[in-house]
């Protein structure tokens, strides 16, 4: 008997996940546990595991398909129904397959690779100008994304390329994740202005011109661009900066790092600070560790900090748990820990899930001014900026030259208001204001 | 209609012939007393007689220079080699006499005869009993050179070949002559030199081949409509004149071309094949011209190993019509 496999619950928030790769084919043996396909999540590749032994008998949920949790995504023939029964359901799938496997092998072909998306064959340049069919609108079924002629050849039998539509250009294009600063006074201005469906994919029509590269917006970039559009869409974003004195901490850490390196192994950073200081200052506040969840502001006991931790072409905001319960030596191990993850694309998705806080260093590639979109559903994302040398007003009236470091806040306007955010955010500036060359840690 | 193997077509096609016309008679080494090495002859002498089935001293040069002379005297000459690989001692006679004696003189004269020879490997023949050597006469005009692959192109283009006023080149595949059976009209018919034939019908990639090289194309064809690909198979049957008109029409089927031969690659007719396409059909292609050919190496290995890399097989051209798929 033939077995449906539905789309397991791959985490807690995970409500959709989208078949990355088939690793088992109509008539392959599945061992029980066996990996049968990988799913990719928000942010996470899973694979799904076989819970019974038996031969894969139908894929319903084809490559690059996004299912829901629970629906139906392909057949197993179990054991013990007699051999012939399962070999008799795996050569008629066999027989099927040959009908569909065609798109499916193209569609999974043009799905990460687009190199030849504009190396049109002479045929295909000739069939479309005498079709008047405009190739930026077809999707190619041949190697690397290459529109063949037999898709030239779909298009006109289909009555060919509707012209880009004129309203498409008037969609807004989505702020970039670090937008110009707003004053935390101002409440709620920008989220007026989104007033358009954020996730839709809108093209704006602009050309392509000659040297001109196409990347397209798959997996996690994809989800990034959802997830950003979407905060900014539905939070009201506020904003707010305070000014702190960090002369006492980087002399700590001047005067820690070496030997710190020597026994642990790894270098000291401010970043455990930082999360040192926010997480005690959570515990004061704990309005700043909820979620937004519609009708309800959720307080979360648990604080669990988010880090934004960038590469080259993504960024991910992997979740250090129970951040209350650790040292600055763990805190430091567990930063490290995660960041490595990321960059070895080995996070898994509890490194991704549970996140009540975000922490962002910006400071490390030279900000001194960000005003980071918030990590919905969260209350507030808070970025730590470069610590920079100035000259300050110190003491009673004396110039002197102090380590300077601004703290930016975007809040979800909905949860917080102004006050009780700045009471938060003044309480990291004392905590970090308070270490001097002598303290412990 | 009856189902006959490659090899028995020709000797129909000889015995109708010499049948129907007296001046027709053939000569070769081995052709007559024994029937041929490969028994295309067979029967041939206690038919007709040691008139009109010549067996010749081992000199190739002689077969066709006597045929040449036989030919201009108004007699119908076939000839056999018994390899191809034998034909080189008689080249100059076949490129520099036979081909040249119409134009020579003004159309007064003609040669009207016919060189059989067994050509091509797979049959653990090694290097002089393996050979293709149709690129040697294909730049040369004045020859008609005719390369079937199936018993019913085989009947029809050697009656064609025996009744036509010029010199023409048949070249049989040794390994198809029993390997290869197929149907056969018991009547009288020819095949017109000159006419490509399409074996099978696609819309994903056109194969254009001759030979025992066009099974395999068949073959390959065949698997691969299990995985959705459909594939269009062209015969070229005569490689001189060449059917350009049909070559055209078989590259707009699909756009994709896959050329193939068991005769190397360079200088193989291959290359003739995909500049026709290349000048006259260049806005046709929706991929690069493929040729899928015998290895640039002096001759096939006598080693078994060897012999099977050195040879096509349907499941290294399934590989390359894929790739051409896939584009």
């Amino acid at each position: 008997m033939a077995t449906d496999i539905k789309m397991p619950q791959l985490g807690e928030s995970v409500v959709e996940g989208t078949i990355a790769k088939w690793l088992k084919q109509p008539g392959d043996r599945v061992e029980k546990y066996e990996p049968i396909c990988e799913v990719s999540t928000d942010k996470v590749n899973a694979e799904v595991p076989s819970t019974f032994d038996g031969v894969m008998v139908e894929i319903i949920a084809q490559e690059g398909e996004t299912v829901e949790v629970g629906q139906l995504i392909c057949r197993i023939e179990t054991e013990g129904e007699g051999a012939v029964e399962s070999k008799s359901a795996a050569a008629s799938a066999g027989s099927v397959a040959p009908a569909a496997q065609e798109t499916p092998k193209a569609k999974a072909d043009t799905a990460g690779d687009n190199s030849n998306k504009h190396r049109y064959s002479p045929a295909v340049l000739r069939l479309s100008q005498e079709h008047g069919i405009d190739l930026t609108q077809l999707q190619g079924t041949g190697k690397g994304g290459r529109i063949t002629r037999k898709d030239v050849l779909k298009a006109i039998e289909q009555g060919g390329t509707q012209p880009a539509v004129a309203t498409a250009a008037q969609v807004p294009v989505p702020e970039a994740p670090v937008a110009p600063a707003t004053p935390a006074a101002a409440p709620a201005r920008e989220a007026v202005t989104a007033s358009t469906t954020p996730a839709a994919p809108a093209k704006t029509g602009v050309v392509l011109e000659n040297g001109d590269r196409e990347i397209p917006v798959t997996g996690v970039r994809k989800t990034i661009a959802q997830r950003m559009v979407q905060s900014k869409h539905e939070a009201p974003h506020a904003w707010t900066m305070m000014e702190v004195d960090v002369t006492g901490l980087v002399a700590l850490r001047n005067r820690l790092k070496h030997e710190f390196k020597q026994r642990e192994g790894v270098n000291l950073t401010f970043m455990p600070f930082f999360i040192k200081a926010v997480v005690d200052s959570l515990k004061e506040f704990p309005q700043l560790n909820s979620v937004w969840d519609g009708d309800r502001i959720i307080l979360k006991k648990d604080i669990n900090i988010s880090i934004a931790v960038a590469t080259d072409d993504a960024l991910y905001v992997p979740v250090i748990h129970n951040a209350d319960e650790k040292s600055i030596l763990g805190l430091t191990k567990a930063v490290n820990q995660l960041a490595e993850k990321t960059r070895a694309g080995k996070l898994e998705l509890k490194d991704m899930q549970g996140g009540t806080f975000t922490v962002n260093n910006t400071g490390s590639f030279g900000s001194v001014l960000s005003a980071p979109i918030i990590n919905a559903p969260q209350a507030a994302i808070l970025s730590f900026e470069s610590i920079v040398k100035r000259p300050v007003v110190f003491g009673d009236n004396m110039f002197a030259v102090r380590d300077m470091m601004n703290i930016c806040m975007s809040l979800d306007h909905r949860i917080l208001d102004g006050l009780m955010a700045g009471r938060f955010l003044k309480r990291v500036k004392e905590r970090l204001e308070a270490y001097g060359p002598d303290s412990q840690i | 209609m009856p189902v006959i193997s490659y090899i028995d077509a020709v000797t129909q096609a000889l015995m109708e012939e010499m049948k129907r016309d007296p001046r027709v008679f053939v000569l070769g080494e081995d052709v007559g007393v024994r029937g041929g090495v490969f028994r295309a002859t067979a029967g041939l002498i206690e038919e007709f007689g040691a008139d009109r089935v010549l067996d010749t001293p081992l000199t190739e040069s002689a077969i066709a220079g006597v045929s040449i002379g036989a030919a201009a005297y108004g007699l119908r000459p076939v000839a056999e080699m018994q390899f191809a690989d034998f034909i080189m001692p008689a080249v100059n006679q076949i490129i520099s006499e036979a081909a040249k004696i119409r134009y020579r003189s003004n159309g007064d004269w003609q040669c009207p005869l016919v060189i059989r020879a067994p050509y091509g490997g797979g049959v653990h023949g090694a290097l002089y009993h393996s050979q293709s050597v149709e690129k040697i006469f294909t730049g040369v005009p004045g020859l008609k050179i005719v390369m079937p692959s199936t018993p019913y192109d085989v009947k029809g283009l050697l009656k064609a070949a025996i009744r036509d006023e010029d010199p023409v080149l048949f070249f049989e595949h040794k390994r198809c002559y029993r390997l290869i059976k197929g149907e056969v009209p018991v009547e009288d018919y020819t095949v017109p030199i000159g006419k490509a034939d399409v074996k099978r019908e696609g819309t994903d990639v056109t194969v254009i081949s001759y030979g025992l090289t066009l099974h395999f194309a068949l073959q390959a064809a065949e698997q691969l409509a299990q995985e959705g690909i459909s594939v269009h198979v062209l015969d070229l049957r005569t490689l001189v004149p060449l059917d350009k008109e049909a070559i055209l029409e078989a590259v707009a089927k699909t756009g994709k071309v896959l050329i193939v031969h068991e005769d190397n690659k360079t200088g193989g007719f291959g290359g003739e094949v995909a500049s026709i396409i290349a000048e006259e059909a260049f806005f046709e292609l929706d991929a690069p011209i493929k040729r899928l050919c015998g290895p640039d190496v002096p001759a096939m290995p006598y080693s078994p190993p060897l012999e099977k890399e050195f040879m096509l097989n349907p499941d290294k051209i399934a590989t390359a019509i894929r790739e051409l798929a896939e584009f």
